[in-house]
């Protein structure tokens, strides 16, 4: 029983996040939503985390997996990607360093004593 | 037997689960760094597709369970996050500065090579929110003009490259707390290289995790600003 609750109230916050994401008119989906509300109840008190904690633990495991089918759909734009290679690497690549480096070294900086261990 | 697997529900699944598993063995073999589970296990999906001359929509089709359950999945994230919270506490200011400096550097290097490489509007708009997590670039990609199709490969492909590099570029930046690590993996590929974060400490994944969102209410805020 402790399972099937844990999951129906996740299924809830989903609901919740999705009934958010189609009122409120900014691009935020569902997932974000949710997870923002999530947040809230437990902060609140409202829900404890041993009401979501196992089933929980389990999704966020099999998160990687979920993102196979999702790139399988690569399979769709090929002809797109292979016409502009060079650039499409050069932008994942260099975009990539650049939002790592710049985001990390700003928040060492920022981090109280995290200098020091530079 | 092809029109027999087409029309099974449950195929599409037990390929996936079957090509991740052996995805994460063959990673483990080699601990290649390119060999990530969810490229290899897409890599051994398509061939399959391809050999039994299944069409993508019935993959999908035959998938929809998985793709079902990724906004509980990434929901619960927050779960993660939560149970570290205190830990995290006084370093919140350093994470938004930290989140806010990557997303600006992310879109404008982005925007920068797509002006260098003389990029059209359509390829830029779908390149962009490409470290933002995929239910948030789609959207804002196709409200841009840009192709949904390419915006969900670029940002696949983002976190599994932030996913892949993360330890080397921590090295290459001397990242060492789980501070500035965890908002580097968020910032730059969301919910992919969150699973990494987590990997490493519970406290990484969850700056990770508060990064991830952040990034992408940025991202979501700077479009509605720009167009």
């Amino acid at each position: 029983m402790k399972y099937v609750c844990q999951l129906g109230l996740i299924l809830a916050f989903s609901l919740a996040g999705e009934l958010l994401a189609a009122l409120v008119p900014l691009p935020v989906p569902a997932a974000i939503w949710g997870m923002v509300l999530m947040l809230i109840a437990l902060l609140t008190r409202l829900l404890r985390v041993e009401m979501v904690r196992e089933t929980g633990r389990f999704l966020v495991t099999i998160l990687p997996l979920l993102f196979v089918v999702p790139t399988v759909g690569l399979m769709a734009c090929f002809d797109l990607v292979f016409q502009n290679l060079v650039p499409i690497l050069a932008v994942l690549v260099l975009g990539t360093v650049v939002t790592f480096g710049v985001s990390g070294l700003v928040t060492r900086i920022f981090t109280r004593g995290g200098d020091r261990d530079a | 037997m092809r029109d027999l697997l087409v029309n099974a529900g449950f195929f599409g699944v037990v390929v996936t689960v079957g090509a991740f598993v052996i995805g994460g063995w063959i990673s483990r073999k080699t601990k290649l760094p390119l060999c990530n589970p969810i490229l290899i296990g897409a890599g051994l999906v398509m061939l399959v597709l391809w050999g039994l001359d299944i069409p993508l929509e019935v993959y999908r089709d035959q998938c929809r369970i998985l793709s079902y359950l990724m906004t509980p999945a990434t929901i619960c994230l927050a779960i993660a996050f939560y149970e570290q919270l205190r830990g995290l506490k006084g370093h919140l200011p350093a994470i938004f500065i930290g989140v806010a400096a990557g997303t600006a550097a992310s879109l404008g290097s982005v925007w920068l090579l797509c002006r260098l490489f003389g990029l059209d509007e359509a390829l830029t708009a779908s390149l962009l929110p490409k470290s933002v997590t995929t239910a948030i670039g789609v959207v804002l990609s196709e409200e841009a003009g840009g192709v949904g199709a390419l915006t969900t490969a670029v940002i696949i492909l983002t976190g599994i490259l932030g996913n892949v590099a993360g330890p080397f570029l921590s090295k290459l930046f001397r990242l060492r707390d789980p501070v500035s690590q965890g908002v580097a993996y968020g910032t730059t590929s969301h919910v992919i290289g969150t699973s990494r974060a987590v990997e490493i400490s519970g406290l990484t994944g969850a700056v990770s995790s508060l990064s991830l969102t952040l990034s992408g209410l940025l991202t979501a805020l700077f479009y509605s600003v720009m167009i």
